[in-house]
C-alpha cells in the first residue's frame, strides 16, 4: 500500500527572524531551516507501518520553495521514507497547500494512510491536513498520540483538553495528523544518508496543478516584532518578605487578582 | 451590517468563558448575532448566550453531538452556516476550533485565520491578529476571496463584561443532518485535571526540573487550589516522567495564554517561552539569577522554590480570603 506523509520546512525555533520590509512575512536569508518537528513522528509512524506491512512505500511530499525544501525531503528520506515529491511553490495560504497536497496525492493515485504533524510551528495554524481531508473527501483526526491499522480502518487516540483522550476509529483511506508521545523518530543513520543523496525527488511546478489564484485565502501583513517589554521587577527579602511583596504586586500594581 | 455566527462551546450546558468572550465581541461590532450550540445540552444554554448579546441562538438538541465528531459537526455546522449565510463566523481557537473550522473552511471554499489573539470587526469585515513563528512575530490576517471569514480565537484575548439578563435571544431549533460516519468516537477517557485545560485557564502554576522530583509538584497543585489555578510543567519534568504530557507548555506542548503565568524551577528555555510568552503577568521563581525566564518575566524572585511557593500559598490564602 501507498503512505504519504506531508512535511514543511520550517525555521528553527532557535533561529533569529528579520521581518521583511513589506511586512508580510521573513527575510528567507540566515534562515536555519528544518523539518517542522511535528513532522518527524509523522514520519516515523509512516516508516514504522511500511515496515510491518510488506510491499508498502512512504512517499513523502512538500509544498514550498524546491532549492531548499528538498533539504528536508533528503532528511526524511534517510530517515527511511522511500520516494519523495516536491511541489516547487512560494507564497501560498494553507488552502491553497492543502489543494496542492490534495491534487499531487489523487494524481499518485491515493494513498491508504496520509500523516501529517498537528501543526506546523512557524504559523501555528494547524489548519492543512483537516483541509486537505476535506479536499480528498477522506476522514481525519487531529492530535494524534497513538496509532493502529487494519486494512479497513485505522485506530488513533486523539489528545484533547484536560489530559482527556478520545479513541477514534476511522475508516481509510484516512488522514492522521501527529502529536509528540506518537513515538521515537529514529535518527538518519549513515547508510540512509548516502542514499538519499542518490535518490531522485520528483518535482511537481505549482501551476501544473491548476489550483486558481482564488484559492489563496488570506494574507499576512503589518508583520512586527513583539514590543519591548518592561524590565523585570526584582523582589528582594526574605522568602516571607518576598512572597507578601509578590502578592501586594500582583494585587495593586498588575491588578490580576 | 451583517451577521456574526458564534460556535458556542459549553460543558454540560454551561458556556464556556471563551464562547461569551466571542459572543459579547459580536454584540459589539453592531452585526446582528448568531450563536450556536450543539448536543443535548442545548437548549440550557440559549438564556446565557442571549445575556451576553446575542440576537439568535441556534441549537441542535441531539445527543449524537454530544461528543465532537469532525464528520458530524462539519455537517451540522456547514448546514446552519448555509441556512444563517454570515458574513463572519467566530469560534475559538480549541481542540474542537481548530479541528473543526480548517475542514468546514474548506467544504464552504473560504478562509481560516487561526489561534489568532486580537480580533478587529469592522462592519462585514474583519482582520485578526496572530502570533507566529513561536511568538517571536505578530501578524494581521486579511482575508482574501473569502465569502465568509472564519477567525478562531485563543481564550483569555477578550475582555468580558457582566452579562445582562433581561437580553434575550430568539430560540431557532435545527434538526440534526444526516451524515453518512467513516468516523467513529469509541471512547473518551476522562483527564485526571478536573482544572480548566491550560489553553482556557486564566491562571497557571508551572513547575520545573527545579522541583526536583515528581512529589513535589503537591506544592505547586496546593498554591494552584488556593488560586484556582491549573498545573503545568516544563518539558524536562514530563519526559521525565513526573507529569502527563497534557500539561507541556511550550513548542511541542500547549500554548497558553493565561493573565498570570508563574514558572517555578523552569530555566526558560526558548521552546518553553514559544509556550507562554503571551501570558499578560509572568512570574519567575528560580534560584539562579541569571536563568533566562527573568528576561521574559514582569516579576522576578530569585530563591529557593521550596522556601518560596509555601510562604506564597500562605500570602494568597490571606489576600484572597478575607
Ligand atoms: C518564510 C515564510 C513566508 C511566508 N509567506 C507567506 C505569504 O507571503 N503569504 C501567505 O499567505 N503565507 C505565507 N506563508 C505561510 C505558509 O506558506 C502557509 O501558511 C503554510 O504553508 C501553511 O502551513 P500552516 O502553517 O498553516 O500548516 P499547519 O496546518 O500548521 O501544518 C500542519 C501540517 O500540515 C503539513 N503541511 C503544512 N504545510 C505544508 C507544506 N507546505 N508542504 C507539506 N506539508 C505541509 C505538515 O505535515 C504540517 O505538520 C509563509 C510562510 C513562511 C515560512
Ligand atoms: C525540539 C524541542 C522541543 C522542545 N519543546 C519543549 C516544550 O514544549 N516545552 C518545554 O518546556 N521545553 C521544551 N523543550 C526543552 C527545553 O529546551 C528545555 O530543555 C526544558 O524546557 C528545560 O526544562 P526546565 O526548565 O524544567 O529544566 P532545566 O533547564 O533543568 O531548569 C531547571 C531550573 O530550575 C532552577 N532550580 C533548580 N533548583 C531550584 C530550586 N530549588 N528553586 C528554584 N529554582 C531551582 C535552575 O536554576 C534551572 O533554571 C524542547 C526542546 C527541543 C529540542
Amino acid at each position: 500500500m501507498k503512505i504519504f506523509v506531508c512535511i514543511k520546512q520550517v525555521p528553527d525555533t532557535e533561529t533569529k527572524i528579520k521581518i521583511s520590509p513589506d511586512q508580510t512575512g521573513i527575510e528567507a536569508a540566515g534562515i536555519k531551516w528544518v523539518m517542522n518537528p511535528y513532522d518527524e513522528y509523522a514520519v516515523e509512524e509512516a516508516n514504522k507501518l511500511r515496515d510491518a506491512n510488506p510491499g508498502s512505500q512512504v512517499w513523502v511530499l512538500s509544498v514550498g520553495p524546491k532549492a531548499r525544501v528538498v533539504e528536508s525531503l533528503r532528511t526524511a528520506l534517510a530517515m527511511g521514507s522511500d520516494e519523495a515529491i516536491v511541489v516547487n511553490a512560494e507564497g501560498l495560504d494553507s488552502f491553497a497547500t492543502a489543494k496542492a497536497l490534495a491534487e499531487v496525492i489523487k494524481a499518485e493515485g491515493g494513498a491508504k494512510v496520509i500523516f501529517s504533524g498537528k501543526l506546523a510551528i512557524d504559523d501555528n495554524a494547524s489548519s492543512v491536513s483537516q483541509m486537505m481531508a476535506e479536499f480528498l473527501g477522506v476522514p481525519h483526526t487531529t492530535v494524534v498520540s497513538k496509532f493502529a491499522f487494519t486494512p479497513e480502518s485505522v485506530t488513533v487516540e486523539r489528545d484533547i483538553e484536560g489530559g482527556a483522550k478520545e479513541v477514534v476509529q476511522m475508516m481509510t483511506p484516512a488522514v492522521v495528523a501527529a502529536n509528540k508521545g506518537l513515538n521515537m523518530p529514529r535518527y538518519a543513520s549513515l547508510p540512509g544518508i548516502m542514499k538519499a543523496k542518490k535518490k531522485t525527488i520528483k518535482e511537481i511546478e505549482f501551476a501544473s496543478l491548476n489550483i486558481p489564484a482564488t484559492d489563496i485565502k488570506v494574507k499576512y501583513s503589518g508583520m512586527t516584532l513583539p514590543a519591548e517589554k518592561p524590565a523585570v521587577k526584582m523582589i528582594s527579602g526574605d522568602a516571607a518578605a518576598q512572597a507578601s511583596e509578590l502578592v501586594k504586586l500582583l494585587r495593586d500594581e498588575a491588578k490580576v487578582l | 451590517m451583517g451577521k456574526v455566527l458564534v460556535f458556542a462551546e459549553h460543558t454540560n450546558g454551561k458556556l464556556k468563558r471563551s464562547s461569551i468572550e466571542l459572543i459579547q465581541a459580536a454584540a459589539k461590532s453592531g452585526n446582528t448575532v448568531v450563536a450556536v450550540a450543539f448536543g443535548a445540552h442545548a437548549a440550557d444554554v440559549t438564556a446565557a448566550m442571549g445575556h451576553n448579546g446575542a440576537n439568535e441562538a441556534h441549537i441542535v438538541k441531539d445527543a449524537a453531538l454530544d461528543a465532537y465528531n469532525p464528520e458530524s459537526f462539519t455537517a451540522n455546522i456547514v448546514a446552519i452556516i448555509n441556512k444563517v449565510q454570515p458574513s463572519i463566523v467566530l469560534a475559538s481557537a480549541s481542540s474542537t476550533g481548530k479541528d473543526l473550522f480548517p475542514r468546514v473552511a474548506a467544504r464552504l471554499n473560504t478562509g481560516v485565520a487561526s489561534d489568532c489573539t486580537e480580533l478587529k470587526i469592522s462592519g462585514d469585515n474583519v482582520t485578526a491578529v496572530k502570533p507566529m513563528y513561536s511568538g517571536k512575530a505578530f501578524a494581521t490576517v486579511n482575508f482574501e476571496n473569502s465569502p465568509i471569514k472564519i477567525v478562531l480565537m485563543r481564550a483569555n484575548q477578550l475582555p468580558v463584561e457582566a452579562a445582562d439578563t433581561a437580553k434575550t435571544a430568539n430560540v431557532v431549533e435545527h434538526a440534526a443532518a444526516a451524515t453518512d460516519l467513516k468516523t467513529l468516537i469509541k471512547e473518551i477517557v476522562k483527564g485526571a485535571s478536573e482544572k480548566l485545560d491550560l489553553t482556557e485557564a486564566n491562571i497557571i502554576v508551572s513547575g520545573g526540573r527545579g522541583l526536583k522530583e515528581a512529589g513535589n509538584f503537591k506544592m505547586l497543585n496546593d498554591l494552584a487550589d488556593v488560586l484556582g489555578a491549573t498545573v503545568g510543567a516544563s518539558r524536562a519534568v514530563v519526559d521525565a516522567g513526573w507529569v502527563g504530557h497534557g500539561m507541556q507548555v511550550g513548542q511541542t506542548g500547549k500554548t497558553v495564554a493565561p493573565t498570570l503565568y508563574i514558572a517555578v524551577g523552569i530555566s526558560g528555555a526558548i521552546q518553553h517561552l514559544a509556550g507562554m510568552s503571551g501570558s499578560k503577568v509572568i512570574v519567575a521563581i528560580n534560584n539562579d539569577a541569571n536563568a533566562p525566564i527573568f528576561q521574559k518575566a514582569t516579576y522576578g524572585i530569585v530563591g529557593d522554590a521550596f522556601d518560596i511557593v509555601p510562604k506564597l500559598t500562605e500570602e494568597f490564602k490571606k489576600a484572597l480570603h478575607h
